[in-house]
């Protein structure tokens, strides 16, 4: 919108960041960076309630003191859209950000982490709300004079510093403020605090901005068996599935082995086979490969037995270990947080006992005595941890449990339905009836809401399965139930889709 | 201010003559009323002003040595009261909140210092929250300087220049025993910028000094018929003293070239705004050398009317850049034109939007327009704008929430999770953090009436069975809550309940400590419990949760407090520390400790991802900035899962949601003991051995029956 002033020597920089990140500091750091090369500077900032959580812009005016010889200048205290010469955003939507208010443009070199901290409601939605990571990096190297993009977070975090030391070293790398490195070097020392772990965080970001731009993400790598019934399995899988549904195959073969055994993966495998038989190459195997997904993931669904046994794992340790970075020789102790109902204690004995107790009042209140608060479970106890290691190993009578068996009635009338709507030509519906499995998933409350939505859904397809938009009407129905927790957009989609 | 020190600001307020201080705006302003040999001060903290609050609170010696009394007003009424002092002698007093919120809460005390009219110097810093980031009502003191008679000055952004100011507007309200608001924008606080300080002043009379020869005159206490003779002093004496002072002294500033046809009217505080814009159209230069001539009002109420009447002559039309609404000074510069008989059109809101804040976006194209109409030949060409290169709907909106390990959210996350077992609740909400519970993922919170009013805002419900939910801060509790609220509803008999959140500071507004704080602090007396006050006025029904983090027993009792058979007001004390404020605490201990070899134990929490579903049922019942999501691991698996990243603070409020609303086993504790001693090391070696064992033999079991 503006065209730069030849005559202008003034460099203007906003800063995007996040409460807590550091952009004061990164800031201040620049005024001082300014001040000790003999420039006048200006920095101000809108923090109040940003502070908490929300994204916060800082700005600085640099002018260079011969410039202002001993007048004293007028410098702006926000940035007017089109006059950023430098933008450093401390997270990717905030380099989005930038762009969007027209602050990064094309005489911006928009210096960006590109690392997400995603925002409440990408975190809150249902299924998956995250907003495109590439639409942002794309306008951003598109858009901007420069982009200098990189995982800063991760940076940081692995030089023991946060995220500003290390958007000070891009600053620098970028060349486009014209002070030599060491100067920067020196403004961060003259801050006096946490100076050593913050040079360090300099000198990565410093590096990482020179570098080039990191290599793409690699692919997954095809999954090999490593055991003769893995290859068995893997053999049939070739033999029968069509190409586009092997490599899920696959994945939900190895899922259910561990999950179970082999007779179960099995049992996947035969079930596949009765979708494919209504399935056809002018599909593109569509509704086998989606079957092959949902059908693993709706028979490896979540039981006592399946969450005792991935908590008890070895790698499962480690990974703990890992992730919660505790120092070498630090004792580690975990303790979960387990709420086993009545029902679940029910389900996982063996069906006709499970049923038994279920009915009789008498057993459910002394169940529900017994099982009417959630449970500490300290796993790395002794006693603890044998309670969860006897829990897993009821696998082996996992078959014979009442949910089991519920489980299995639920998964076979789902694919007959899908199988009944393929071969009666609603090929697209057939789809959309398999991938509602998808509503299926968590414990509790929330396992029994999600059955609901789909228990809803399914109640509701004799009545479409007549109508031309019968599949854009189940697509519907299942993104309404993922709205919201309380069902009103799915009651509201079901009365729009009857009028 | 127990955990926060503001060493290194006092020591700016030090420098002597000669000397540069180099700051924040408001921290100069802070310094510029010690040169100005302030006798006392007092104010409420609030953005954009707590900083003045802070340091001055730190600076007790320096105040001290300098015979300035400084007060942690509880309320800005009681600071606006506290102006009394220099009604009836010469001392110079200033006070400071934020504004419009304080100026409200001030404006009975205001009204009766501006009739009486002051003998010493009397400032009123009001940080001016209004636009960006502002969160409160979009609203201008300037009104409450028109009907109490107060000067209204609004500073070019100028550190120099506002150091000035403070000086001269302590003697323009001696000229004119009149109040002066000094208004300072969020940015203007912010705005960093040096000036040549000058020697702290003593003041020549003391507050010691002043109540030790007690002096009286009947005429300035507001009662008839005095408050008769006020209105007129205020006319015929007070406002022309004004108008000569700040003529005399040249308040209002003259920028640009002369030029005959057009010029421009700005509020001193944007200024800077309206330089850039006319830099960016070639209309300026980095010094304020327009090209066409500038009146800058430093002084935005009163007008000087020759001053403006000598600006106006002859031109065709000038633009007035004045920010938010009603346009008074519009209406005011109009009355000016017209009684001078002027022929120069006033361009306001008529190119310039009625509402919101003046961005430099907004200057520019009103500045454009404007010269577009009135003088093209220095008119910039019209351009049109890209297109914005990204849909706002591509980046997510921030709304401000609690912080990570916030003590507030079990609060709401039981109210949550009763709401899903009693239906929605009523709930008049209150100002603090704990506002932020009508946003995601709370969203509850019906109204907000003012700080401290949560309860009085849920009055007017005498439920039948239904009880109305009031939530008040500790901050709002004791600014005016135990009265207005509390009281209120023993005396008229309500049922509702009130939450009260009791954190230990003033958090909201940056940690300051309270009449219940239960830190130690030196200079002020703390440790005055909540609950004992609310007995005192006259509650039966209290009770104090000491632990907020309990999910399950918030929930509880809530619940009993809802359902309970007894009559009158309910009170639940929900009492746990301010995370922020404590990790400021907790934080360098700890490091210490570890680095000396003591045993610490550390928890944090995690998210195991191979149960995890991704539902994300426990971040709309917790909204941790912690609790996040990251991709799936799983490769048959779209939705993203929870993920507990490495800000934990291990408050365990997501262990407790997941427990208390039965959501999914994936959440765990982990207990980190660093500097483990002896015997730690041994069960934990015995513990490793033999679950090692176990371990290593299942983990051959899955192998053999792996893909």
């Amino acid at each position: 919108m503006v065209s730069r002033d030849p005559r202008r020597e003034r460099i203007t920089i906003a800063i995007l960041a996040l409460g807590g990140q550091g952009g004061g500091v990164l800031a201040d750091w620049i005024v001082a960076l300014a001040q000790q090369e003999g420039f006048v500077v200006q920095a101000t900032s809108v923090p109040g309630v940003a502070q908490r959580t929300g994204s916060t812009v800082y700005y600085v005016e640099l002018l260079p003191a011969d410039a202002a010889e001993s007048r004293e200048p007028v410098l702006a205290l926000m940035p007017a859209p089109g006059d950023v010469d430098i933008v450093i955003a401390s997270e990717l939507m905030e380099a989005g950000r930038a762009i969007l208010r027209g602050f990064a443009t094309d005489r911006t070199v928009l210096i960006g982490s590109t690392h997400r901290v995603y925002s409440i409601s990408e975190k809150s939605a249902l299924g998956d709300g995250r907003a495109s990571s590439e639409r942002i990096l794309e306008a951003a190297k598109t858009r901007c004079a420069r982009f200098i993009g990189f995982d800063m977070e991760e940076i940081a975090s692995r030089a023991g510093s946060v995220i500003s030391s290390v958007m000070f070293g891009a600053l620098a790398a970028s060349g486009a403020l014209p002070f030599p490195r060491n100067a920067f070097e020196k403004a961060i020392r003259s801050g006096g605090k946490g100076v050593e772990a913050s040079l360090a965080a300099f000198a990565a970001g410093f590096e990482a901005a020179d570098a080039a731009p990191q290599a793409a993400r690699t692919e997954r790598t095809a999954l090999e068996p490593t055991t003769p019934a893995g290859a068995a399995l893997a053999d049939r899988i070739a033999r029968q599935l069509p190409a586009p549904a092997q490599g899920v195959a696959r994945e939900g073969a190895r899922r259910l082995m561990e999950y179970q055994d082999r007779r179960y993966a099995e049992l996947y495998l035969d079930r596949l086979d009765s979708v494919l038989a209504v399935d056809s190459a002018s599909g593109a195997w569509r509704l086998t490969t989606a079957a092959a997904k949902y059908l693993a993931l709706w028979m490896s669904y979540e039981d006592v037995i399946r969450v005792a046994d991935l908590k008890v794992r070895e790698s499962r340790f480690e990974r703990v270990r890992e992730e919660v970075r505790a120092p070498h020789g630090a004792i580690l102790e975990l303790t979960e947080y387990m709420h086993p109902r009545p029902q679940e204690i029910c389900e996982m004995l063996p069906a006709s006992l499970g049923r038994r107790l279920r009915g009789s009042r008498r057993a459910q209140r002394l169940l529900g005595r017994l099982f009417s608060k959630g449970r500490h479970v300290r796993t790395t106890s002794l006693s603890w941890f044998f309670v969860l290691a006897f829990l897993a190993s009821l696998r082996s009578i996992r078959p014979r449990t009442l949910r089991y068996v519920v489980e299995q009635q639920r998964i076979d009338e789902w694919l007959a339905l899908a199988r009944s709507a393929a071969a009666a030509g609603r090929y697209e519906a057939a789809l959309e009836l398999v991938e509602c499995q998808r509503l299926i998933k968590g414990y509790g409350d929330t396992h029994e809401r999600g059955l609901a939505s789909y228990r809803t859904i399914v109640e509701h397809w004799p009545a479409l399965q007549a109508r031309v938009d019968a599949a854009a009407s189940l697509r519907r129905l299942r993104e309404a139930a993922l709205a919201d927790e309380d069902g009103r957009e799915l009651s509201e989609a079901l009365r729009l889709i009857a009028a | 201010m127990a955990e926060r020190s503001f060493a290194s600001e006092v020591e700016k307020l030090r420098l002597g003559a000669g000397e540069r201080f180099h700051g924040e705006g408001i921290l100069a302003v802070t310094k510029a009323l010690l040169q100005a040999g302030v006798a006392y001060v007092g104010g409420y903290q609030g953005s954009p002003i707590s900083h003045l609050m802070d340091v001055f609170a730190d600076a007790n010696s320096l105040l001290e040595e300098l015979g300035v009394h400084f007060e942690s007003s509880a309320s800005e009424a009681s600071a606006a009261a506290m102006l009394a002092a220099s009604v009836n002698y010469p001392l110079r007093g200033a006070v400071a909140w934020k504004s419009v919120v304080g100026t409200n809460v001030a404006s009975d005390a205001l009204s009766n210092v501006a009739s009486g009219g002051v003998t010493g110097g009397t400032l009123v810093i009001v940080g001016e929250d209004y636009g960006e980031g502002s969160s409160i009502m979009q609203e201008r003191t300037h009104a409450f300087a028109m009907k109490s008679q107060m000067w209204l000055l609004d500073p070019r952004p100028s550190h120099r220049l506002i150091v000035d100011l403070v000086e001269r507007a302590f003697e323009l309200s001696e000229a004119s025993n009149t109040p002066v608001l000094f208004e300072l924008r969020v940015r203007g606080c912010h705005q960093t910028g040096s000036f040549i300080a000058r020697d702290n002043k003593r003041p020549p009379m003391t507050v010691g000094e002043a109540a030790a020869n007690p002096r009286r005159d009947l005429d300035r206490i507001v009662l008839p018929p005095a408050n008769f003779l006020h209105e007129t002093e205020k006319v015929e004496k007070r406002w022309p003293a004004a108008i000569d002072f700040i003529r005399r002294h040249a308040l209002n500033e003259r920028f640009g070239a002369n030029r005959s046809d057009v010029g421009i009217i700005v509020q001193g505080g944007l200024f800077n705004s309206l330089n850039r814009a006319l830099e960016l159209v070639g209309l300026s230069d980095a010094f304020g050398n327009a090209s066409l001539p500038l009146y800058v009002l430093n002084v935005t109420y009163p007008l000087i009317p020759d001053e403006v009447e000598r600006f106006c002559a002859g031109k065709k039309a000038v633009l007035l850049l004045e920010e938010g609404q009603p346009e008074f000074i519009e209406h005011e510069l109009n009355t000016i034109v017209r009684r001078a008989d002027l022929q120069t059109r006033i361009v306001g809101k008529e190119l310039l939007p009625r509402a919101g804040e003046y961005v430099a976006a907004v200057i520019l194209d009103g500045v454009s327009a404007f010269l577009r109409k009135w003088a093209p030949d220095i008119a910039p060409t019209e351009e049109s704008r890209d297109e914005p290169a990204l849909a706002p709907a591509l980046v997510p909106a921030r709304p401000a929430g609690l912080c990570t390990g916030c003590p507030e959210r079990p609060v709401f996350s039981a109210m949550k999770l009763l709401q899903k077992e009693m239906g929605d609740f009523h709930v008049s909400a209150d100002i603090g953090c704990h506002l932020f519970s009508i946003l995601p993922p709370f969203h509850i919170g019906n109204t907000t009436m003012g700080y401290g009013l949560g309860t009085a805002g849920a009055s007017a419900f005498k439920p039948g069975d239904r009880r109305a939910i009031a939530i008040m801060g500790d901050g709002g509790f004791w600014h005016n809550g135990l009265t207005s609220g509390i009281g209120n509803a023993v005396f008229n008999g309500d049922d509702n309940l009130t939450v009260i959140i009791d954190n230990g500071y003033s958090a909201a507004t940056g940690g300051q400590d309270l009449l219940s704080s239960r830190a130690d602090n030196r200079i002020r007396r703390t440790k005055h419990p909540i609950e004992r006050a609310v007995r005192g006025i006259g509650v039966s029904s209290v009770s104090t949760i000491t632990r907020t983090y309990d999910v399950a027993g918030m929930r509880d009792a809530l619940r009993r407090a809802l359902t309970s058979k007894e009559k009158g007001p309910k009170v639940l004390i929900a009492q746990s520390e301010c995370q922020l404020n404590r990790q400021r605490r907790v934080k360098p201990a700890t490091a210490r400790a570890i680095r000396e070899g003591r045993r610490v134990v550390r928890e944090r929490f995690g998210v195991d991802p191979d149960t995890c579903t991704g539902d994300h049922s426990c971040i709309r019942l917790s909204g941790c900035p912690s609790l996040t999501i990251r991709p799936n691991p799983d490769p048959l698996r779209d939705d993203p899962i929870a993920h507990v990243d490495n800000s934990c603070v291990g408050c365990g409020v997501c262990g407790e949601v997941s427990h208390a609303a039965v959501l999914c086993p994936s959440f765990y504790k982990a207990d980190i003991t660093i500097n483990p001693t002896a015997a730690d090391r041994m069960k934990a070696r015995i513990r490793r051995f033999v679950i090692g064992l176990w371990q290593r033999r299942s983990a051959r079991a899955l192998a053999a029956r792996a893909f």
